[in-house]
């Protein structure tokens, strides 16, 4: 490897950045949580878990987190996210594809317009965590 | 550079602790069963695992941190591994029995932030604790790591790096609390012989009972030792620098000599660093173990391949150290201070602590405590605070008695002295001192005479033998304090033990020696009743002088509680106990060694101790 330059420690420093973020960010615009309970996983939220993976790899998001919770208790719309754009309530997204992911994402997440075909409703019970 | 697109995407970072105690309790073995279980779950792409130095709770580990949430996991073992990995990494829940309950209390605290143990600290030194792996240097970049070696090479000089360091207040971290920017510029100032070099020297040599600070750091982050030195030499002319270490510490000493590499291959250490002209490179020496060799001048001795014995100063190491050439030699803690000094500015760092003691301090909490391990905190704070917040208090409800601080140098503080707010000058008034940082917490069960013994039979031990007052000295206190926990010594003894330790003071050659009778005076201090206790009515109040000791068995309840159980009886190797099963027992004291054996064993309590 050689030596490296300022400006190339310098950009070295930003890739680093990105691989360690979520090690230290604690304040995101916007949060994704899917619904893995073992309903949610059966109906395919590994894939949707996935498929918001890829977006934010795709397009190197780093302000925007992902997570994942159990069951919301709505098992036969399963798989379900919640999408929570900062300041603003939580919505809840059903009957979910990779494909309404996508849009989900574009719409939703990056453009902070809620996709009212496939969203439940607006709010989220309340957990210890 | 290998120039990729952007970092893999990941939802959850495992932070696993991979320090010395952390290891020891075989978190490496966590990480494996981790590896595997989420490889089986096919969450290998979604979630990574890091390994971490010291997060400092080593009283609960092995430990894991996830990240994104700071949630905190505690003395796992690999059998919860498939469960955690399932209920939590894959389905969301997280696992509330896996997570720190306080002793006392039922409902665990998931978060590391509300935890007491965390809540008081401030992170200088420490201030990658548990975010980066510290085998790779990325990690130590991407936290503002060389940002400050940067600004030292390009924007500024050597006279404004010493002003900044000296502006802000830093002391020397090895114990005895030096300026460090004042240090700088004495070697600065100062000119080789024949056209000679001048070094710069990091004491890794960390000897103190109960001390791991300097391990934790280079364990933990030795890029930021690095980093310290390389503007240090910047700072005083310095090309070449070594780090000595000991070589007790492989995980240390691998660490450190793999960020070497890292560091050289990146061209932030070696020849024309960052491509601005500057040469320096660093060295690893490593130490047998000698406890003199933490004194500076037997340091630069053993380096140089020679016995590890001190000479007087002056000369100091700044005019004449390493090779005979101005030296600077600063403590581990203190060079990893120096890059946030120089990327946060000397205000900033002069805002934290006292007046006289700026920034902060790492402690290794050990001792009679219930959260052992090691913590930073802001000079100022209390003893209390640090030992009943931070630390959790005494285990067992038992009563506190005093705190061991600076190691053998140091001396014991006593309850009434719980509140003082802790700086270098504050803790010498006290009679203790500063020391390197080992904080050792001790309950009622310890006996104070004994605790002056052992570390004077550690000075002892270790002394170099190089001057009388230390080598004769130091053993005739030692003979001293024998005889007293043996029930005989005289009150006489007391006033020539205070003679003696005057003595030693005064004449010693260097700083081990001068500060070795430091625990013996603050226990005479503080604990003068124990001592004449041992003298006069020839008892050990806490019990622990077992010549003292006298056993006896109260045969009302060893009959009617115990009804005869004859344990004692068969565990007494000196068949020093008489009695039939189902009577009760006697001892026969003209036969008993004093094992304490009879009162370990006894269920009943029917054997007591005076």
């Amino acid at each position: 490897m050689p030596k490296l330059t300022i400006e190339e420690l310098e950009k070295l420093r930003e890739r680093a950045k990105k691989a360690t973020f979520l090690r230290e960010t604690t304040d995101y615009r916007a949060k994704i949580t899917v619904h893995m309970g073992t309903c949610g996983i059966a109906a395919g939220a590994r894939e949707i878990m996935n498929a918001f993976l890829q977006e934010l790899q795709a397009r190197d998001i780093t302000d925007v987190l992902l997570t994942n919770s159990g069951c919301a208790g709505l098992c036969s719309r399963e798989p379900m996210a919640t999408i929570e754009i900062k300041g603003q309530a939580p919505v809840k997204y059903v009957d979910l594809t990779p494909e309404k992911v996508k849009q989900i994402f574009e719409k939703h997440v990056l453009g902070g317009e809620i996709v009212q075909d496939y969203a439940l409703g607006i709010g989220s019970e309340k957990t210890d965590y | 550079m290998e120039e990729k697109t952007t970092p893999t995407r990941y939802r959850l970072h495992l932070m696993v602790c991979a320090g010395t105690a952390c290891v020891s309790n075989r978190s490496f073995e966590i990480k494996e069963a981790l590896e595997k279980e989420l490889k089986k779950q096919g969450l290998e792409n979604e979630v990574l695992v890091v390994t971490t130095g010291c997060n400092g709770f080593c009283e609960r580990g092995p430990l894991l941190v996830v990240q994104p949430g700071n949630i905190f996991y505690q003395q796992l073992t690999v059998k919860d591994i498939p469960y955690l990995v399932e209920e939590h990494f894959l389905k969301g829940r997280p696992v509330q029995k896996l997570m720190y309950t306080p002793p006392e209390e039922k409902k665990p605290i998931p978060v590391l932030n509300d935890i007491d143990f965390f809540k008081k600290q401030v992170l200088i030194a420490l201030r990658n604790r548990g975010l980066i792996d510290p085998e790779k240097i990325e990690d130590y970049i991407a936290r503002d790591g060389y940002r400050a070696l940067v600004k030292a090479l390009t924007q500024m000089t050597p006279e404004e790096i010493i002003e900044e360091i000296k502006k802000s207040g830093l002391r020397g971290r090895g114990g005895a609390g030096f300026p460090t920017g004042l240090k700088w510029e004495f070697v600065r100032l100062a000119s080789p012989a024949n056209g000679g070099l001048k070094y710069l020297v990091c004491n890794g040599d960390e000897g103190d009972p109960g001390a791991f600070m300097d391990r934790s750091i280079l364990e933990a982050d030795p890029h930021s030792v690095i980093e310290g030195m390389v503007i240090g030499a910047k700072a005083i002319g310095a090309q070449q620098g070594y780090v000595y270490i000991r070589n007790e510490y492989p995980l240390a000493l691998k660490r450190l000599t793999l960020a070497l590499e890292q560091a050289r291959e990146y061209g932030l250490l070696g020849k024309d660093i960052l491509g601005t002209g500057f040469d320096f490179d660093i060295k690893v020496a490593r130490g047998a173990g000698a406890f003199v060799c933490g004194e500076e001048t037997a340091l630069l001795a053993s380096i140089e391949g020679r016995l590890g014995e001190p000479r007087p100063r002056p000369p100091y190491p700044a005019q004449r150290g390493l090779y005979g050439q101005p030296t600077c030699i600063n403590n581990v803690e203190t060079w990893a201070n120096v890059p946030v000094i120089i990327n946060r500015g000397a205000e900033w760092f002069s805002k934290i602590g006292t007046k006289t003691s700026k920034g902060t301090k790492v402690f290794s909490l050990v001792g009679k405590i219930n959260n052992t391990g090691l913590v930073e905190v802001p000079m100022g704070i209390t003893l209390r605070e640090i030992i009943f917040e931070i630390g959790g208090g005494i285990p067992g409800g038992k009563e506190f008695k005093a705190v061991q601080t600076g190691g053998p140098s140091g001396g014991c503080i006593p309850k009434e002295k719980l509140d003082l707010p802790i700086d270098y000058e504050s803790l010498t008034e006290a009679g203790s001192m500063m020391g390197s940082g080992g904080m050792v917490v001790m309950d009622e069960d310890t006996c104070m005479v004994d605790v002056a013994k052992y570390f004077l039979s550690f000075t002892q031990d270790e002394s170099c033998g190089k001057c009388t007052p230390c080598r004769e000295g130091t053993k005739a206190m030692l003979d001293i304090l024998e005889r007293i926990t043996k029930g005989e010594g005289t009150e006489e003894d007391l006033q020539l033990l205070e003679d003696l330790a005057v003595s030693i003071k005064e004449t010693a050659l260097c700083g081990l020696g001068k500060t070795a009778p430091n625990p013996v005076l603050t226990t005479l201090r503080y604990f003068r009743d124990e001592y004449l206790t041992h003298i006069r009515d020839k008892k050990c109040p806490a019990h622990v002088c077992r010549d003292l000791n006298v056993y006896t068995i109260d045969e009302k309840i060893c009959l009617e509680v115990g009804h005869g159980c004859d344990v004692c009886r068969r565990n007494c190797a000196s068949e020093a106990i008489i009695g039939e099963k189902n009577q009760p027992h006697r001892i026969i004291q003209e036969k008993c060694i004093k094992c304490g054996v009879c009162y370990d064993v006894c269920k009943f309590g029917a054997v007591k101790v005076d």
